[in-house]
This record gives structure tokens, C-alpha cells and sequence, in this order.
């Protein structure tokens, strides 16, 4: 079996969940290609070659708004060289780029991956529904190439024998559009980045409002953590979507996870149910999240944070 | 201008949704609700709408039940809808949900096409790039703010490390995050004329769309099995009586992160 995985380049390197889906990839096929969008770089294609791409073909958008020509790049190429199936991370472009392709070549996508599997000739894509209580296992029928979208963090990217890749560079293709990337913005968050935390200290709509958050900031500044947040959260306005954990938002998995004023929507859920360890502070002592909660706390948050914060500062 | 923002009935996420056992379908409930996410689509839309005199059309796809979702939006505003609600569409997958989309889409010959990045139940997250592609129309996706001017549309794109500011001329289809705009609250006028708006409602045959082209037949894919996740287990709960935060600090020092 043939298998690609899109590679998006983010700063300068392949995304996180390329390397994670080339690692899955390498067990589920014989063979393994890359497809990278971005500047590119010997360092970026060396690590899709240790993570078991043998060629990497190679497409340097520009400034060109970069998921439709990529589209096309990718289904000529199919069309040449037939990959049975083709992988694509749950972010912003790959998402982008999988949908067109799918219309493109008139091939289902199966999303939302959090497990592959071969069976004989056939790929079983599993995911997870009801907030991951129970797990769907869907087969693609008929045409190749078969299309999988995987959220982040379903396999761990370990490098295997080192391969020196094949880099073949993809003349753009003349796509007739009218977009047009006119600036790029990097946001730098203090601390570190929600998906790649250590600890994450998320927000629910329990925190009471926007300007109560300070403490749990502070909270987050002291242990060196991410600061997460619910849908309602986000659709509040309080916190920016970039924080957003959950179904349509980032996934996480940190070793501690705490949660405060949270209930644990089951969209919440799927996206930090497998943390390392998961803390829970909620008023309501039926909230869900406390089903999955190594500790849960029955409280109001506003007393818990502040005595938690000064307990924290007396340690150190 | 015309404007299509495309819009979900689904289940009250308030009352979590079963599937059946034997279809793995969601059981749809009669009275389905309009999907949170689409308020923000339709809110886009209005307000684009309402700068350029244009008319704003809901194109859905699903089980139409009451219709209680589809007024919903009709009430914030929009002028009319098309939702097309066929047995034969049961089991549809990403795809052909986008092909039905497109077909009920292209005859409105819209110069703008607004929808979510995905739906609250279904959440495949590649419906609207699958149908800017059918439409043969360059996609702004992931907008957190849209701005409409001279026949061109400009967006901040959300991406993994920031945004990017983004622009396409008319016809275009944008998607958009919540938090995008502030969604309205339908007036009582609003609700009173939602009830009196044109809902056309074509057929898979009216839109030139067979039956093997959608449903189960159409899709390509089929459920294996469904089974139970493995249950993470619940630990300990104690209600706090002053003491509960040196609880969390032991265990944050058992987790060794401080």
C-alpha cells in the first residue's frame, strides 16, 4: 500500500501531525511519500525522510493563497502515481486542501481520525463519538485514492531508520483565482503553545466573565502552563479561539490538565480526555467533567484559585 | 448581491444524541434546532447583506422536521431558504452532502456563499472547502473577522502560529469561526415574519441528483462497527471546605510539574 501524508510547513519545519500521521503511515503502508507545502529546506525534508517518507515532492506556494493550487498539485500527481491512500491533519490548511481534493478527484473524506488500521485491502478509520464514548469504525469503498483527515496527537511521531528522500520540486500550478495572502501575522503567545503544553489551565463559562480570568492566568504564568478555554468560552468572547480546546478546537494532551468553572461538554471532552492527569474545579457536583477527573473539586473557583495561587507562591 | 450562507438543522446539543443501533445513524429528533455555529454565518451574512442591498438565502440539507432550525435564521433576517430534505439522503457522507449543497447552490447564482468551518454533530470539518470546489470558487476559510468593500471580500485567516490577511473579488465562499460577529437576537417581528418566508424545499431529482449518487449508495463509505471507547475511570471527589487547593498542590507535585 502506497501512502502520502500532507506535510504543511509551519516555521520552518513539517507540521507536528505530519510526523505523526508519516509514523502511522510507515505501519500501515509499503511505501511512504510526503507531500510538503512551503518554502522547504534540507532540514524539513530530512525529518519527513526520518520519519519514513522516501520522496518528498515539494510545492513552494509563495504568497499565493496555497490550498487550491496545492489541491491540483496533488491530484495530478495521484493521477501519476496512484497512492491508495492519502493522509491530512484536523488544522487549518490540511482541512482546506483534503476537502478539495476530495471534490477534485470524487473520492470520499473520512475525518476526524483518531486510530487507522489495515485490514487486508481495506483502511478502518475510527472515530470517536458522544464526547469519545464510543468509537465508529468506517471503511472506504470503491475509488482511490481513500482520504483521512487524523486530529493531532492520535499517534506519537518517532523517527525510524533514517531515509535520505527523494526531493522532487512541483511546478505551481496555474489555478485562475482571485485570492490573494496580503499579510502574515505570528501571534506570540506567552508560555507555550496550547497543543505542545506540558500543563494546560483551561477555562469554563463557570469563571463568571471576562474579567475574572486574571487568576487563572496567573495561575497558568506560575506553572509555566498553556491557557485553554471552552467553546462557550470563545463564543463569549472572554478568551480568543486559538486557546479553544475540544471537537473544533485544539487537542491536547498535557500531563496535568486543570479545569475550572468547566463542565465538560462532550465537545469539550474528545479534545483533553486523554491528558496525563486531569484536575477538576467546578461548582456543580454533577458536572461530566468529573467523570474523567483524577481529582475533582466541589467548589466555587473564585475561593479555590486564590488560595491555590498563594500556596503555589509559598513553595517557591 | 446575492448571498447563500449555508446553515444546519441538528439535535439540541443540550440533549445529547443516540445513534441507532442498527443504521449507526444520529436519531433525529423531529424538532431540531438550528446549529450555534450557523448563527454566526447568518449574522456575516446579514450584516454584508445589509451594506450591499443584498438578499440572503439559507441552503440546508438534512431532515427539515419542523423547520424550527430554519426559522431560527429566517427570523434573524435572511429573506428565504432552500432546504432540501429527501429519504434518499440518509447516510450521506461529506461529499455528497457538498454535492447537494452545490446543486441547490449553483441555480441561485450567488456572489457570495458563506458558511461554518463545521457542523456541532456531523463535524467532518471539509464540507465547505468540498463545495468551493464544485462551485469553482476560491475559498477564505477560517475567518475570525470579514470585511466587505468595492466587490471584494477581506478576511483575517486564522492559521496555526497567527492569522493572515486574505482577499478574493466576488464570487467567493467564506467560512467563518464563532466569535466572527456578534449574533443577533431575532426581534418578535422577526420571529412573527420568519413564519410567513418562502422555504422551498426540491428533491434529489429536482436538483438532477440520482439516487446512486447520494445516501449510502452515493458516499463510498460504510460503518464497520461502532464500540465502546475504553472508560477512563473517576478518581477522587471532595467538596471543598477550605482545604481542596493543597489537594491540587499535591497532586501537581505527584505529576512532578512543580
Amino acid at each position: 500500500m502506497l501512502v502520502w501524508v500532507f506535510a504543511e510547513e509551519i516555521e520552518g519545519a513539517p507540521s507536528s501531525i505530519s510526523l505523526e500521521m508519516l509514523t502511522k503511515a510507515r505501519e500501515l503502508g509499503d511505501d511512504t511519500a510526503a507531500f510538503y507545502l512551503g518554502a522547504g529546506s534540507p532540514a524539513a525534508f530530512a525529518a519527513l525522510g526520518a520519519h519514513g517518507a522516501s520522496i518528498v515532492y515539494h510545492l513552494d506556494p509563495g504568497d499565493a493563497l496555497a490550498a487550491a493550487p496545492a489541491a491540483v498539485a496533488i491530484a495530478e500527481l495521484a493521477a501519476e502515481h496512484h497512492p491508495d491512500l492519502i493522509l491530512f491533519g484536523l488544522t487549518f490548511t490540511d482541512r482546506d486542501v483534503a476537502g478539495r481534493l476530495s471534490a477534485r478527484l470524487d473520492v470520499p473524506v473520512l475525518s476526524n481520525a483518531v486510530d487507522l488500521a489495515a485490514k487486508g485491502d481495506e483502511i478502518h478509520v475510527v472515530n470517536e463519538i458522544l464526547g469519545g464514548a464510543e468509537l465508529v469504525a468506517t471503511t472506504f469503498l470503491g475509488r482511490k485514492p481513500w482520504i483521512a483527515v487524523v486530529r493531532a496527537k492520535s499517534f506519537v511521531a518517532e523517527a525510524g531508520a533514517a531515509v535520505d528522500p527523494d526531493v522532487v520540486d512541483v511546478p505551481m500550478p496555474d489555478v485562475a483565482s482571485t485570492a490573494k495572502v496580503l499579510e502574515r501575522h505570528t501571534e506570540v503567545s506567552e508560555g507555550p503553545r496550547l497543543e505542545d503544553a506540558a500543563v494546560v489551565v483551561s477555562a469554563g463559562r463557570g469563571m463568571g466573565n471576562a474579567d475574572k480570568l486574571e487568576p487563572l492566568i496567573e495561575l497558568a504564568r506560575i506553572l509555566g502552563a498553556a491557557v485553554g478555554s471552552t467553546r462557550a468560552v470563545v463564543d463569549a468572547g472572554w478568551l480568543p479561539y486559538s486557546t479553544q480546546v475540544g471537537q473544533t478546537g485544539t487537542t491536547v494532551r498535557p500531563s496535568v490538565y486543570l479545569a475550572f468553572g468547566l463542565s465538560g461538554a462532550m465537545q469539550h471532552l474528545v479534545g483533553m480526555k486523554d491528558s496525563g492527569t486531569i484536575i477538576a474545579v467546578n461548582k456543580d457536583e454533577e458536572a461530566p467533567i468529573f467523570a474523567i477527573a483524577d481529582l475533582g473539586v466541589v467548589g466555587d473557583v473564585h475561593a479555590v484559585l486564590p488560595r491555590l495561587l498563594s500556596a503555589l507562591r509559598h513553595r517557591s | 448581491m446575492k448571498i447563500v450562507v449555508c446553515a444546519k438543522q441538528i439535535p439540541d446539543p443540550n440533549t445529547p444524541y443516540t445513534l441507532n443501533p442498527e443504521t449507526h445513524f444520529i436519531d433525529r429528533p423531529a424538532e431540531q434546532v438550528l446549529d450555534d455555529t450557523d448563527r454566526y454565518g447568518v449574522e456575516v451574512a446579514l450584516q454584508i447583506g445589509e451594506k450591499a442591498a443584498g438578499e440572503v438565502v439559507v441552503v440546508s440539507m438534512g431532515p427539515s422536521g419542523g423547520m424550527r432550525g430554519i426559522r431560527q435564521a429566517l427570523a434573524m433576517g435572511a429573506d428565504r431558504a432552500i432546504v432540501v430534505d429527501d429519504p434518499a439522503l440518509r447516510g450521506s457522507g461529506a461529499l455528497v452532502t457538498a454535492k447537494v449543497l452545490a446543486a441547490a447552490i449553483r441555480s441561485e447564482e450567488p456572489d457570495l456563499v458563506i458558511a461554518g468551518t463545521e457542523s456541532t454533530d456531523g463535524y467532518a470539518g471539509v464540507v465547505p472547502q468540498q463545495l468551493a470546489e464544485l462551485l469553482g470558487l476560491p475559498a477564505l476559510t477560517y475567518a475570525r473577522r470579514v470585511e466587505y468593500g468595492g466587490g471584494t471580500i477581506r478576511i483575517e485567516r486564522m492559521t496555526t502560529v497567527g492569522y493572515d490577511i486574505v482577499e478574493a473579488e466576488l464570487p467567493v465562499l467564506v467560512t467563518v469561526t464563532s466569535g466572527v460577529a456578534e449574533p443577533r437576537y431575532p426581534s418578535f417581528k422577526g420571529i412573527m415574519a420568519a413564519n410567513t418566508k418562502r422555504i422551498d424545499q426540491p428533491l434529489c431529482a429536482d436538483l438532477h441528483l440520482s439516487a446512486g449518487q447520494v445516501g449510502i449508495d452515493g458516499s463510498a463509505q460504510k460503518i464497520i462497527e461502532v464500540r465502546d471507547a475504553p472508560e477512563r475511570q473517576a478518581g477522587r471527589l471532595v467538596v471543598d471546605e477550605g482545604e481542596a487547593h493543597l489537594e491540587i498542590v499535591s497532586l501537581l507535585e505527584q505529576a512532578k510539574v512543580i
